[in-house]
C-alpha cells in the first residue's frame, strides 16, 4: 500500500510539533486504522481457487461463469446490506437493467462490443439506482422492503408492456456479442467467458474493498450502527445512502450485463423475485458485511443448487431453504461468522 | 451581543396534546443553563426541537441570531449544535476511536472521501486521540463501545459531542444510569468544559444543578414556570410546590 507512507508522515507531523513526538497510543490508533485495509495473504485464497477451478474443471466453465456472476451480484448487495444496512428485496432490478442494456444495445443497435456495453450497463443501472434510491431511501425496514420489491415488479411489468422491444417473457435470444478486445472468441465451453468474468470481478471486488475501507465506508458503518447518532453528528445520511446505493446498482448492473453477454440470451425473468431473494440468501449463507462472504455464499448456493437440481429437479429449493433455516438458527452471521468464532476459540485455546 | 442560542415562542403539539407551550429561552455565549422540571415536563422534547429531531408547530430557533428553524438536524449540527442523549446513542459495534473518527470526519467532510483509506486521514485520527486523551479514554480507544462499562460509554457520548466542536451543547442527563460512585467523573468533565461553549443541561440531581448552573429554567407541563438565578429558583415557592408535589407523587406511586 503505497499511500500509507505519506499518510503516516502527515499524521506524525502535527503531533510532533504539539507534544514533541507521537505518543504510543496515537501511533497505535493510526496503525489500527491503517492496518485494516492492508491485504492479508488469506485474501489470495478465493482467487487462487478460482484460477485452480479453471484448470481442474475445464468442462464446467459454463457453470463456473454463472457462479462468478452471482459472486459479483452478491458483492454488490453486500455493499449496501452488509456495510450500510440497507435491506432490500429488489436488487434484481439493477441486475435486470444491466442485462437488458446489453441485450437492447446488441439486438437493436448492433452494439456487441462487450467492454463498452458493460460500461453502458453500469451507467444505466446507476441511473435507475440513483433515481429509485433518492426516492426510496427515506424509508427503512419493512417499508423499504416493500418499496424495493414493488419497484422491481414495476420495472418487470414495464418491460412486459413493450414486448416488441423487450421480447416480453420470451426474452431476446441470440445476442451477437463481439469477440473480447476484438480478439478472443467465445468457445462452447465458456473458457473465455470464465476468465472475462473473473477479471471483471477482480477489478470490481478491489474497488468495493477500497470503498468500504475509506472514510466514506466508515460513515456507512456508522449509518448501519446508529442512524440517529449519524444525524446528530451532522452526517448527510440520505446523500450517503443514495451514493452507495447508486454504486451498488452499477455493480449489479455489470453482473446483469455479464449474465446477458455470457448467455447471449435474456428474458424478463431476470427481474424475478427469486433473483432478488436468491442473492439475499447467498449473502446470508456466506455472511454479510465482510466481502468474502459474498464469495463463499454465492459458491455454496450455486454448487448446492446444481447438485440438488440434479438429484431432484422439482424440489431443489427445499434443500436450500433447509440450509438457510439452519444458518439462521445456528450461524446467524453465515459461514464467515462461524469461521471467525472458530478462530477466536482456537486463539483462546492456545496460550 | 447576539445570543448563542435563542428560542422564541416555541410550540409543539402532537395532535391535541401540547408538549411544548410558548417556550422562550436564551443562551448567551458560554452560558451554563440548567433545564429542570418533573418527569414528562417536555425537557427532552425541547432538546429535540432545538436540534431539529422534531419540527415545532410554531415558533423559532435562532443560532447566533440566524433562524435555523427550517434546517434539518444534520445541518444544525454542522452549524454548531451538539447534544448528548439521555440514553446512549453510540456506534456500539465500532471502536471508541471510530466513534470519534466519525464525529470528526463528518464535521471536516473527510467522510466524503471514498477513494482513500480511512487510516490515511491522519489529522482526523490525531484529533480523535486528543479528545480521548482529554477525557482519559485513550486507553480504551481500540475497544468496542459495547465492551465498555456504562459509565465510560457516557463519557464517549460527551467525547463525540465535543469532537463536533459545538458552539451550543445540549446535555440530556449526562450522568443518567451511571452508578453514583462513578458519576463524579462525568460531572467533573462537564464542569471543566470550554467556557466559550453555551451549555444547556437537563439534570435531576439538584446538587449538580446548583453547582453547575448560572441560570435555571423550570419547565412544567411543556411551559416555562419560571427562569432565573439559582438562588431565585431555590427560593421560589412555586418551584418547591412542583418539585415536592412531584416527589410526593413518585413516593406514592412507588409505595
Amino acid at each position: 500500500m503505497a499511500e500509507t507512507n505519506p499518510a503516516m508522515a502527515e499524521a506524525a507531523a502535527p503531533s510532533s510539533s504539539a507534544t514533541g513526538g507521537m505518543s504510543a497510543q496515537r501511533a497505535r490508533a493510526i496503525a489500527f486504522m491503517t492496518n485494516r485495509h492492508h491485504l492479508s495473504w488469506l485474501e489470495t485464497i478465493p482467487w487462487v481457487l478460482a484460477i485452480a477451478a479453471y484448470f481442474i474443471f475445464p468442462d464446467r466453465m459454463t457453470f463456473g461463469t454463472q457462479t462468478l456472476i452471482m459472486v459479483l451480484f452478491a458483492l454488490s448487495l453486500d455493499l449496501i446490506l452488509g456495510f450500510a444496512g440497507i435491506v432490500t428485496l429488489g436488487h434484481a432490478a439493477f441486475f435486470g437493467v444491466g442485462a437488458y442494456t446489453v441485450a437492447l444495445l446488441a439486438s437493436r443497435y448492433g452494439w456487441g462490443e462487450p467492454i463498452t456495453a458493460l460500461l453502458a450497463s453500469a451507467a444505466a443501472a446507476a441511473v435507475v439506482g440513483f433515481a429509485s434510491g433518492w426516492l426510496l431511501l427515506r424509508y427503512r425496514g419493512l417499508s423499504l422492503l416493500v418499496l424495493t420489491l414493488s419497484t422491481t415488479i414495476m420495472l418487470q411489468e414495464i418491460g412486459n408492456l413493450f414486448p416488441t422491444i423487450t421480447g416480453g417473457y420470451d426474452g431476446i435470444p441470440g445476442l451477437q456479442i463481439s469477440p473480447l478486445f476484438g480478439v478472443f472468441q467465445y468457445d462452447l465451453y465458456s473458457h473465455t467467458n470464465y476468465l472475462y468474468c473473473l477479471a471483471v470481478l477482480f477489478v470490481l471486488f478491489f474497488m468495493v474493498r477500497r470503498i468500504v475501507n475509506s472514510p466514506f465506508g466508515e460513515a456507512l458503518a456508522g449509518i448501519r450502527e446508529n442512524v440517529a447518532r449519524m444525524h446528530a453528528i451532522g452526517s448527510p445520511v440520505h446523500g450517503r445512502l443514495v451514493a452507495v446505493y447508486t454504486i451498488a446498482a452499477a455493480i449489479a448492473g455489470v453482473a446483469g450485463a455479464l449474465f446477458a453477454q455470457t448467455n447471449a440470451y435474456v428474458t424478463l425473468g431476470v427481474f424475478d423475485f427469486e433473483n432478488s431473494a436468491g442473492v439475499m440468501v447467498m449473502l446470508a449463507l456466506g455472511g454479510a458485511g465482510r466481502l468474502y462472504g459474498a464469495f463463499a455464499g454465492a459458491v455454496i448456493y450455486m454448487v448446492l443448487q446444481d447438485y440438488l437440481a440434479k438429484m431432484s429437479p422439482a424440489f431443489w429449493q427445499f434443500g436450500i431453504g433447509l440450509l438457510l433455516v439452519f444458518t439462521v438458527m445456528f450461524a446467524r452471521r453465515g459461514l464467515f461468522g462461524v469461521l471467525e468464532d472458530a478462530r477466536r476459540l482456537l486463539r483462546r485455546g492456545t496460550p | 451581543m447576539t445570543a448563542a442560542l435563542e428560542i422564541r415562542e416555541l410550540h409543539k403539539n402532537f395532535g391535541a396534546l401540547q408538549v411544548t407551550r410558548d417556550v422562550n429561552l436564551t443562551l448567551d455565549r458560554g452560558a451554563r443553563h440548567a433545564l429542570i422540571g418533573p418527569n414528562g415536563a417536555g425537557k427532552t422534547t425541547l432538546v429535540n426541537l432545538i436540534t431539529g429531531v422534531l419540527k415545532p408547530t410554531s415558533g423559532k430557533v435562532l443560532l447566533d441570531g440566524e433562524d435555523i428553524t427550517a434546517l434539518s438536524q444534520a445541518k444544525r449540527s454542522r452549524r454548531g449544535i451538539a447534544r448528548t442523549f439521555q440514553i446512549n446513542q453510540l456506534f456500539r459495534g465500532l471502536t471508541v476511536l471510530e466513534n470519534l473518527y466519525l464525529a470528526i470526519g463528518e464535521r471536516t467532510r473527510a467522510c466524503n472521501r471514498l477513494w482513500r483509506p480511512a487510516g490515511a486521514e491522519g489529522a482526523v485520527i490525531e484529533e480523535a486521540m486528543v479528545h480521548l486523551e482529554s477525557l482519559k479514554l485513550a486507553d480504551d480507544a481500540l475497544k468496542l463501545v459495547r465492551e465498555l462499562p456504562y459509565g465510560r460509554q457516557r463519557l464517549v457520548e460527551i467525547a463525540i459531542a465535543l469532537a463536533q466542536r459545538p458552539r451550543v451543547l445540549l446535555l440530556d442527563e449526562p450522568a443518567a444510569g451511571v452508578p453514583s460512585s462513578e458519576s463524579h467523573l462525568i460531572l467533573d468533565v462537564v464542569g471543566a468544559l470550554d467556557p466559550d461553549i453555551a451549555i444547556l443541561i437537563i439534570e435531576h440531581d439538584m446538587d449538580v444543578v446548583f453547582r453547575f448552573a448560572k441560570q435555571i429554567t423550570v419547565l412544567v407541563a411543556g411551559a416555562v414556570l419560571t427562569q432565573g438565578l439559582p438562588q431565585e429558583i431555590i427560593a421560589d415557592p412555586r418551584v418547591r410546590a412542583v418539585y415536592l408535589g412531584a416527589e410526593a407523587d413518585r413516593e406514592t406511586r412507588h409505595g
